[in-house]
């Protein structure tokens, strides 16, 4: 007969709060925050490329800050503010940073990106207006295949460059579908 | 013209791509992202030799196991595959003989990941270790116990390949310049961000499988031969990709475990390959040793070209026969040479398997074609620029090797990038330098995979109340397909391209298209969406023609309305007349095959073109070579939307940057040298210049509002025009790919020492290649067309 | 999806009290701080634990202040982004923040700690690579194996010590304060590590490197140099930290540490004896550069060919030396770097 009940270990229930919400979930406490979020809350939306801290495609915020969640125990992040890639929109409203990846082209193949808008934001929290080498260095434990980061790195600019001038667009973007 | 005769109104605009949102707000469900309730978890055991014979394999321990489902080795999957009819080499799990560190040969289902990777402990192989081949060398030799493959041959040689278009040797003979040129270009990888993944669920018989692959098509019929099922029994969704770079585009052993383990246990199966397996399934970039001839007069007209290439395969056949033809198909594409000799080679060696990456077989022979002729150049004393430009191909002809130009925006593109990069009054210092090169590529490959008469993309549109949903084969790699799709469709319907609903990539749903790869979406299946959106238009504006009571050439249909209505209204107006507006369209490239053996690999219906320029500053104490800015002007013959088109170049010259200068598919003792993210250096934000693109647009008259290819051709210039540089600001040659700091350091040495200055290749290894096959070129009534 | 094996989790109340955890049963418990060393370690199966004691969230090993005699002590749990940033530091010790602001890449420092990064574990590319690939290779003496594989002769392990902030600390002349289930030492940095790429840290196991103590007097200059192929993310194939006094221009005191040349970093001696009492100029910053070079003798396991390594040695300290203090322009004319 099969065992469904194969994985053992020391297993605790961790309290997360995930994009404001107070989540629980019973993981053991070898499984990183990478697999809680994707597996057991169903937070998909964080990506992993090497689960070695190589690539940065699973880069959350903890109390604002990038971090690696494939490197990261949910019990030490109990307590602290989580922000995954499906926190940054309020509601139906696209974060700006968001709008302006979709504006620019920024997102080719999408997955570097959850990890990419993550730590800018995180950037432009800090340092709301950034220079093109600012921006640079804060990406730069975020490897993209695709876009050569050039459209990335615009669209960081151009979100700040917003913020900065109070000019942001609202409804829909334009020609963009759902 | 679409809009009744008016200006385009979304074509040609940089609008957001269609899937943008979702992927921005992380709802976008990549193949890792399926969940289906029950799932098992598989995982392969791969062998820890780079050359064996499997002589038994012991599963019982695993089996025991508490939590494992399902156990099964080669027995289970008898039936080899693979993507080219000829090579058919490979086994999901290798039955009787392994071939490189990391081929499969036992898989386990289990109730998680981390008991599937418990139980392969317990599964015991018997191997007989044979003598590993690890260079094209070693694979030209006779082999130490057995060849690699059962076919092929001498020794370790795949595939040999012997054409000869035009009289050469009188070429040669003509010439008064002749030199000779060794280069070598290393192997690398896609490594795209998302490991490759897959689901599988099999209910009553069907089998259904979700997969981050670029060929759905070809893994549908790959499942059926191995799996001995229908087609009309198997469903393969591609799910949205998180990157391919053709390195997602062959039937791939999990992909074929997870149906069979499915099948057998009545759960569905899932298999996320790890990052080091990833690099093990590679399908990359072939090393290829190359040697190219050259023949010119003194006025800079090239006489004739001999080339030779000995690709290093890998393990298995995979596309290697169509890469080494391509490896000598696209020379002539952007000179006119009058007289060409061909002669490639593959051989098999104990490494992963290669294939094909962005580029397929011609990154290399490009990078080998131009910093021959800069070398050319300078042996005549000519400027390389206006050697390049004395040769260039001229649109609507056909080169030597049968293959038919249209459009050409060579010299339009070269004249961007000059300029633009002052190439031709550029400081001269040392450690300061400029190179420049040219390159092109196809817009689809003219031929299937497998031999048929069918249509390459075939599409299906349909309109009724609801509104318009493209049913479309075609594989959204990240590219931008989708919205390129949706864009042709809202041109012809006067829509916006986020009022069109698409539907792409599932075989149940979707009508047959071939696969993204070879650069063909933009072009095949858009021409067939093209095709099919004319159609479903026509009879719209039938229906309300005739409710107007007019012709329907008066009949306009842009910006949301058809004639003096709503498009919603003309949607069911046509609805009352006909039920559902379907029309389909289906997109087959002319047959332009020469008429030769082997003709198959290198028509296309067009050429894309492109022109860079890159600016370093090398330092001749550390050899560090820091790229200042690179421009790129690329003839896409019309951008369907600028923004992704450039999109397309900024990543391509990326990914050049990264292969010239530190990227490497390396061995060392029989295995990968570092099948790591971390040791495989892939170039971060801090470490790309600036790039200036350039799009050209010749308007192809067989393009989709004359549109070629965008997603592989830049990246070919940007190699050679690096190592071009290097030597304009040291005055080395570093003839071989990635030009590392170590290289031109020693290259630096050599000059010193009184040597040539150069890093590369010294000899060419003698290869059996058969007599050429003799060509007659085309002759004046068919060069130009 | 990689993951880790199973062990189980504990959060000491103090650092004492993690010192005596660990001591229970030192063959199978590991301190963590950030992890991210120590996770993809486990998660190759290089390292094995039965048991993490987690020593980030002490209140002893936080914070950055001012220590005696105008020393600056860094917590052995401060980010190494919070050190990078630190005013302090970057004023007093700019050499220290560089280091530690060079370390892998932004959300990596985000979490690694100073006291993770002294205790770094040594790298080499026949052995930080997964469980599957070691096995095929045939394991090393390093792990479960009985051979060196980039030294096959050899008794010793030549694993790399990769820190980038050991070298900055060992030139300032830092002192850690281990902590043990008994009590408190100190140890100068320069004697935290052994030229062993195995047994490469001198402290016990169980002992807990609760803070950095890094002397900071008026007029000490700084620099870190790190040499790595990429400009985020690798580790560094060579790197050098140089602290330097000058009494106008007179050389007071020179240190000059290598990273990632040796099994620990390795301090320049004849270099620094021979710039101690020279002249700060163009002439002694070459050769002093070209003394430190000397000794560094890179093998081919690390990233970069061996011989580029080596040869780059010269040129990093030579970067540090002239980004640490600005060196006077050489009154004849004819130009520096060229080979
Ligand atoms: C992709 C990647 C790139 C990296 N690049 C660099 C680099 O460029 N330069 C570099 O120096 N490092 C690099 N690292 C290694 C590592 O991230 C850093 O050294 C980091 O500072 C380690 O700190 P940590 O807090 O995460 O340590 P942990 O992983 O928690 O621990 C590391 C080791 O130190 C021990 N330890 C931790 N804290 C203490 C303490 N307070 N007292 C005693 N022992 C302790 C642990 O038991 C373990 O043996 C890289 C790592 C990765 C994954
Ligand atoms: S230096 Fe030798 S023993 Fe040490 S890790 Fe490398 S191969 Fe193993
Ligand atoms: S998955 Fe976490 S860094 Fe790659
Ligand atoms: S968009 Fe594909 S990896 Fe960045």
């Amino acid at each position: 007969m099969v065992n469904e009940t194969a994985t053992a270990g020391e297993v605790r229930v961790v309290r997360l709060r995930v994009n404001g919400e107070l989540r629980s979930a019973l993981a053991p406490v070898h499984a990183t925050l990478l697999e809680v979020l994707r597996e057991q809350l169903g937070l998909t939306g964080t990506k992993h490329g090497c689960e070695l801290g190589e690539c940065g495609a699973c880069t959350v915020l903890v109390d604002g800050r990038p971090q690696l969640s494939c490197l990261a125990l949910p019990v030490q992040v109990e307590g602290r503010e989580i922000t995954t890639i499906e926190g940054m929109a309020v509601g139906p409203d696209l974060h700006p940073l968001q709008r302006s990846f979709v504006e620019t082209g920024a997102v080719q193949c999408g997955y570097c990106t959850p990890g990419m808008l993550l730590t800018a934001a995180a950037l432009l929290e800090e340092q709301p207006h950034p220079s093109r080498a600012e921006v640079e260095a804060a990406l730069a434990g975020n490897l993209c295949r695709c876009t050569g980061y050039v459209k990335i790195v615009d669209a960081v600019l151009l979100a700040a460059d917003r913020a900065g001038t109070g000019r942001m667009p609202d409804g829909p973007v334009d020609g963009a579908g759902a | 013209m679409p809009g009744g005769g008016g200006e385009l109104q979304v074509v040609g605009r940089p609008l957001p791509k269609v899937d943008a949102v979702a992927k921005v707000t992380g709802r976008t469900v990549y193949a890792d992202d399926v969940v289906l309730p029950r799932t098992l978890h598989c995982k392969l055991l791969r062998s820890p030799h780079p050359h064996a014979r499997v002589l038994a394999i012991d599963a019982d321990g695993a089996r025991r196991l508490p939590g494992v489902h399902a156990v099964i080795t080669g027995a289970d999957l008898p039936v080899a595959y693979g993507i080219l009819p000829v090579t058919q080499d490979e086994h999901a799990l290798e039955p009787s003989k392994v071939r490189f560190v990391g081929d499969p040969v036992a898989a386990v289902a289990a109730v998680d990941e981390e008991t599937a990777q418990a139980a392969l402990d317990h599964i015991v192989v018997e191997y007989e270790v044979l003598g590993p081949v690890m260079s094209i060398e070693a694979a030209l030799r006779a082999p130490v116990d057995e060849p690699i493959q059962d076919y092929g041959g001498p020794a370790n040689i795949h595939k040999l390949v012997g054409l000869e278009f035009g009289d050469v040797d009188e070429g040669f003979a003509r010439a008064e310049v002749v030199r000779e040129d060794l280069f070598f270009y290393e192997g690398n990888t896609h490594l795209p961000i998302e490991q490759h993944a897959s689901t599988a669920a099999a209910v009553d018989g069907r089998v259904t499988l979700w997969s981050s692959t670029q060929t759905p098509h070809y893994v549908h019929r790959a499942l059926s031969r191995v799996l001995g099922l229908p087609m009309a029994q198997i469903r393969v969704i591609a799910t949205p990709h998180g990157g391919g770079f053709g390195g997602k585009s062959d039937p791939f052993a999990h992909e074929i475990v997870v149906c069979k383990l499915a099948m057998m246990t009545g759960r569905p199966v899932r298999c996320t390959l790890t990052r080091e397996e990833v690099f093990y399934a590679h399908r990359g970039r072939h090393p290829v040793l190359m040697s190219v001839r050259l023949g010119a007069t003194r006025d800079g007209a090239i006489t004739a070209l001999h080339m030779r290439t000995a690709l290093d395969g890998g393990a298995y056949g995979s596309y290697g026969v169509a890469s080494t033809f391509y490896t000598g198909a696209l020379q002539t594409t952007t000179y006119a040479i009058p007289a060409y000799r061909f002669e490639g080679c593959r051989v098999f060696t104990n490494k992963a398997p290669c294939g094909p990456k962005r580029g397929h077989g011609t990154p290399q022979p490009r990078f080998a074609l131009e910093l021959a002729l800069d070398k050319l150049a300078e042996d005549l004393g000519m400027d390389p620029v206006s050697l390049r430009q004395r040769n260039f191909t001229r649109p609507f002809t056909r080169t030597v090797n049968w293959l038919r130009i249209t459009s050409c925006g060579l010299e339009e593109c070269t004249r961007r990038v000059v300029e633009a990069s002052s190439y031709h009054t550029r400081p001269r210092r040392p450690g300061h330098g400029m190179g420049f090169a040219v390159s092109s590529y196809l817009s689809g490959a003219g031929t299937a995979i497998y031999w048929n008469r069918m249509p390459h993309s075939e599409c299906q549109v349909t309109i009724d109340r609801g509104g318009v949903t493209v049913f479309s084969g075609a594989t959204d790699i990240g590219q931008g397909s989708d919205s390129v799709l949706a864009t042709i469709v809202a041109e012809e319907l006067g829509l916006q391209p986020g009022a069109i609903r698409l539907v792409t990539a599932d075989t149940d749903l979707t009508p047959v298209d071939l696969g993204s790869y070879s650069s063909r979406v933009t072009f095949m299946a858009g021409n067939a969406v093209l095709q099919a959106a004319r159609r479903a238009r026509a009879l719209l504006v039938e229906a309300v023609a005739a409710a107007m009571g007019c012709a329907p050439q008066e009949v306009v249909v842009a910006q949301g309305r058809v004639g003096d209505r709503s498009f919603e209204a003309a949607a069911a107006l046509a609805e009352e007349r006909l039920g559902v507006v379907s029309a389909s369209g289906s997109y087959t490239p002319p047959d332009l095959t020469g008429p030769y053996k082997g003709a198959g690999v290198g028509p296309s219906p067009a050429y894309s073109y492109s022109a860079a320029v890159v600016e370093v500053e090398a330092d001749p104490r550390t050899g560090v070579v820091a790229v200042q800015r690179v421009w790129l002007a690329h003839d896409v013959g019309r951008a369907i939307n600028p923004q992704l088109v450039v999109g397309q170049v900024e990543g391509g010259v990326y990914m050049a940057l990264g292969e010239a200068l530190l990227e490497e598919q390396v061995y060392r003792k029989g295995l990968h040298k570092w099948p790591s993210m971390l040791e495989y250096k892939s170039l971060t934000a801090l470490d790309m210049p600036p790039i200036e693109t350039f799009l050209v647009e010749t308007l192809d008259p067989e393009g989709p509002y004359g549109a070629k290819e965008a997603g592989q051709g830049p990246l070919l210039p940007v190699v050679p025009a690096l190592a071009s540089a290097v030597h304009d600001a040291l005055g080395v040659w570093v003839d071989e790919v990635p030009v590392t700091p170590e290289k031109v350091l020693r290259a630096l040495t050599d000059r010193a020492r009184g040597g040539a200055g150069r890093v590369g290749p010294r000899t060419f290894p003698a290869i059996p290649y058969p007599a050429c096959i003799k060509v007659a070129p085309p002759d004046a009534a068919t060069a130009t067309v | 999806m990689l993951r880790l094996p199973r062990f189980s989790y504990r959060r000491p109340a103090s650092a004492r009290e993690a010192a005596a955890m660990v001591a229970e049963d030192p063959e199978q418990t590991l301190l963590l701080a950030g992890g991210t060393d120590l996770l993809p370690k486990l998660k190759r199966r290089q390292l094995a634990a039965r048991v993490l004691v987690d020593v980030r969230h002490l209140a002893e090993l936080a914070g950055i202040r001012p220590g005696p005699a105008g020393a600056v002590e860094v917590g052995g749990g401060v980010t190494l982004a919070a050190a990078a940033g630190d005013r302090t530091l970057v004023g007093a010790l700019p050499g220290y923040a560089t280091a530690a602001g060079q370390v892998s890449s932004p959300p990596l420092r985000e979490a690694g700690t100073i006291g993770g990064n002294l205790c770094v574990d040594t790298r080499c590319n026949y052995y930080d690579m997964g469980e599957e690939w070691r096995r095929a290779i045939g394991y090393c003496l390093k792990k479960d194996g009985v051979q060196c594989l980039v030294a096959p002769g050899s008794s010793r392990c030549w694993a790399v010590s990769s820190s980038d902030t050991a070298p900055m600390a060992i030139a300032l002349q830092g002192v850690v304060v281990l902590v043990g289930p008994d009590g408190e030492r100190e140890l100068p940095v320069a004697d935290l590590y052994r030229d062993d790429g195995i047994d490469y840290l001198a402290k016990r196991p169980h002992e807990v490197v609760a803070r950095l103590r890094l002397p900071a007097p008026p007029g000490r200059r700084s620099a870190y140099v790190k040499l790595r192929r990429r400009g985020s993310i690798d580790f560094p194939i060579a790197g050098a930290a140089v602290a330097l006094d000058l009494d106008g221009p007179a050389i007071v005191s020179a240190r000059i540490v290598l990273s990632a040349v040796g099994s620990s970093p390795v301090e320049a001696v004849a270099a620094e004896a021979f710039l101690t009492g020279r002249r700060w100029d163009e002439e002694t910053v070459l050769e002093g550069a070209r003394l430190a070079a000397g000794p560094a003798k890179p093998l081919d396991n690390a990233d970069g060919s061996h011989f580029w390594r080596k040869r780059m040695v010269r040129v990093v300290v030579e970067q540090a030396l002239r980004a640490a203090a600005p060196v006077p322009a050489v009154s004849v004319a004819g130009t520096a770097g060229a080979t």
